[in-house]
């Protein structure tokens, strides 16, 4: 157990903080400059300057362009058709740009794109500039851009709030179902029976330990983000852990509710390791809430990860007090008086 | 081989009369493929935003209801001030706040330029860029087709190709993700658990005990998970065939054939994990730290390799589920063959030979 306590949050901040990133930078690109102009070349080194593109090949031909996709070797192709500089100069209607995109990750796909699109779009605006007189409606609009709490979208602060409720959650829900279990399978839950210790008391003993190691994997864990990760930790950390308390508790009913159903520890993982990838997977952890449909937003009321996740991220990286908590406050509340009650009532101390 | 049949029946009547595991077993694929379908989405839709009109003019109206209309955004009017956003933001109820500087339009009539701010609550930097993205590019497009309105000039227009995946499909993605997954958890982790349990529990001496041979007694024991494991692959295909219309493209034996494989090395890894833990707690950790983690994430199977930092780019190529998901996108989505997998293939065979060594020379015919 020891190994997993301290070995298992290291392993997890540093490779899932690292891995687990949607932030697109590097994107492959090959340029197909079949028109080799001023204007073509331009635009070409438009996107060399972007932060988002490598140029990792050139060609002349489209085919061989997506022979490259196909390959895996970039994810998208920008091929400037033959003449471009002539239509441009000549002011003709409908200057095309061939775009290619690898969109078997469509997500990806969509954000290249947008990139691509904002490019040239900056590069429209760049000819106009110069075909017209610097007077002219419209072309003035400047916008700039703020990033609040993050100014540099560093995205591992992010990744770090949420991953440490990861981290307390594996331990408390597995671990602490898993336990009640092994008891029940080796046998020896029976020699408990037979002792004149109360079911509450025995319930408490299995679960505060637990409790307690989720707390300081907690504490554990925002130390090594702080060091490791520099994470900003805004907010109230008593907050945080008070809310984690009650967290914690939701979890350790739910682990013994399972423990309650199944008879093996092979039933008691996969059971939790079912329910671990659905309220994961919802939790909003990788992919935020409000972008999913409708149905899945209102079963998210009732997973208690989206809950914590939501909360970690305010405060630690928001400094939201507790006026702005207090919804998911009074929901995680309602959780444990309901989880406790569940698993309580489930719990027969008779095997 | 009497002995090996009536062994594989022991073993499949233990799982097949265990419905709650059963149920995971079934259930789980579909559930995975539904969630994945549906709800992992980065696609911005109505993301609520502030509107911070200082200017109230003709312009600026016509920027912002370019903007709420592009259907990313959703307007939340509660903003009239500049304190106002701290307070939305702490709440999480806003995402962005657009500001319009005073005396817009006239500004931009007099002295030619005009200013907008675009403040994002960046701590989600993802969405935050994405947003800011979106938000400049309808600026930037509007600004454009007023100047064009007056004058003659064109502009450059991009025309699009989403190769393999026309419409953007996030099911094209995750359904050879969801594959190794879940073949990856049958195979490797239920079968280190079972034979760690036999262990466990003492029953292990039993069965070594028996006139068995060893070897009849672990392929005795991993045959019904190979069995599963390839049902599970097959309803994953059909389900994101039928529900998601994902195409098999490729040949469909080669498919199979490369599961197999892939199951194979798997049900390797799983003896191999038994062979050195002694309790079914270690073995889960360690299945789950050791397999899990990597097939989940560093895999390309939800975040793409090519984002990590170099060292987790190496780190993946000692993961068999990246060689794997390759193989399962390339046959699927490319219809690829063996002339361009043969490498991937290879490589996966070798890591299947290499545990199966491995396990035989820890594996331990008598007991400590």
């Amino acid at each position: 157990m020891l190994p997993v306590i301290f070995v298992m949050p290291i392993i997890q901040l540093i490779i899932l903080v690292n891995a687990a990133t949607f932030e697109m930078k590097n994107i492959k690109l090959c340029i197909v400059d079949q028109d080799l102009s001023t204007y073509s070349r331009n635009l070409s080194s438009k996107f060399e300057g972007s932060p988002y593109f490598v140029i990792e090949k050139r060609t002349f031909s489209a085919k061989e362009a997506i022979k490259y996709i196909d390959r895996g070797v970039i994810t998208a192709a920008i091929v400037i058709p033959k003449g471009f500089e002539k239509k441009i100069v000549r002011n003709e209607k409908n200057i095309k740009i061939q775009v290619l995109v690898d969109a078997i990750n469509g997500t990806n796909a969509g954000v290249s794109q947008a990139y691509i699109v904002s490019i040239l779009q900056d590069y429209n605006k760049q000819i106009l500039s110069k075909l017209l007189p610097a007077n002219s409606p419209g072309n003035g609009i400047e916008t700039s851009r703020r990033f609040w709490y993050n100014p540099e979208l560093n995205y591992k602060t992010f990744m770090v709030p949420g991953i440490l409720v990861l981290l307390i959650t594996i331990i408390s829900f597995i671990l602490s179902g898993m336990n009640i279990v092994r008891e029940k399978e080796m046998g020896t839950i029976e020699q408990i029976n037979v002792t004149p210790i109360k079911k509450y008391q025995f319930i408490a003993g299995k679960l505060i330990p637990f409790w307690i190691i989720g707390l300081f994997e907690l504490a554990f864990g925002l130390t090594i983000g702080k060091l490791l990760f520099d994470i900003p930790l805004v907010g109230n950390l008593g907050l945080v852990f008070g809310f984690a308390a009650i967290y914690l508790i939701v979890l350790l009913a739910l682990g013994l509710l399972v423990s309650t159903i199944v008879n093996t520890q092979q039933q008691a993982m996969f059971i939790s390791f079912f329910f671990m990838v659905v309220f994961i997977l919802m939790s909003g952890l990788f992919t935020g809430i409000e972008n999913m449909p409708e149905w899945a937003q209102i079963a998210d009321k009732v997973n208690p990860l989206a809950y914590f996740i939501e909360v970690m991220r305010m405060i630690l990286l928001k400094g939201s007090g507790i006026s702005d908590i207090l919804y998911q406050l009074f929901a995680i509340i309602i959780f444990a008086v309901i989880m406790i009650w569940l698993a309580v009532w489930r719990y027969k101390k008779i095997s | 081989m009497k002995k090996f049949i009536g062994f594989v029946k022991k073993e499949y009547y233990h799982i097949i009369r265990d419905p709650r595991t059963l149920f995971v077993l079934i259930a789980m694929p579909i559930a995975q493929i539904l969630l994945f379908g549906y709800v992992i989405t980065n696609e911005i839709k109505n993301a609520s935003i502030g509107i911070l009109d200082h200017s109230n003019d003709e312009i600026t109206k016509q920027i912002s209801s370019k903007i709420l209309s592009s259907g990313y955004f959703k307007l939340d009017a509660s903003i009239n001030s500049e304190q106002e956003i701290h307070e939305a933001f702490r709440k999480g109820k806003i995402k962005e706040v657009i500001v319009f500087e005073p005396h817009f339009s006239e500004k931009l009539k007099k002295e030619g330029t005009a200013k907008i701010q675009i403040i994002a609550d960046a701590s989600d930097p993802n969405i935050a860029n994405l947003l800011t993205n979106y938000t400049e590019a309808i600026i930037r497009n509007y600004s454009n087709s007023i100047t064009t309105q007056n004058t003659q000039i064109s502009l450059i227009t991009p025309e699009v190709r989403m190769l393999y995946n026309s419409e953007l499909k996030g099911a094209y993605l995750f359904v050879p993700g969801i594959i190794a997954m879940l073949l990856m958890l049958i195979s490797a982790l239920m079968t280190s658990i079972s034979i760690t349990r036999e262990k466990e529990l003492g029953t292990m001496e039993v069965l070594l005990a028996s006139p068995l041979n060893p070897f009849t007694v672990i392929a005795g024991k991993v045959t019904p998970y190979l069995m599963l494991s390839f049902i599970d692959a097959c309803l994953i295909l059909l389900t994101g065939y039928f529900v998601f219309n994902v195409p098999v493209n490729g040949s469909i034996i080669l498919l199979l054939a490369e599961c197999l494989l892939f199951i194979f090395m798997a049900l390797s890894l799983g003896i191999l994990i038994s062979t050195a833990t002694k309790s079914q707690q270690a073995a889960m950790l360690i299945s789950l730290v050791a397999l899990m983690l990597p097939t989940i994430l560093l895999s390309g199977f939800i975040f793409p390799v090519e984002n990590m930092p170099l060292i987790l780019q190496y780190l993946c190529k000692i993961m068999p589920p990246k060689y794997f998901i390759n193989i399962v996108r390339t046959i699927m989505l490319k219809g690829g063959n063996l002339s361009t997998l043969w490498s991937d293939t290879l490589i996966l065979a070798g890591m299947s030979i290499f545990f199966i060594l491995v396990s035989v020379r820890k594996y331990k015919i008598r007991l400590e």
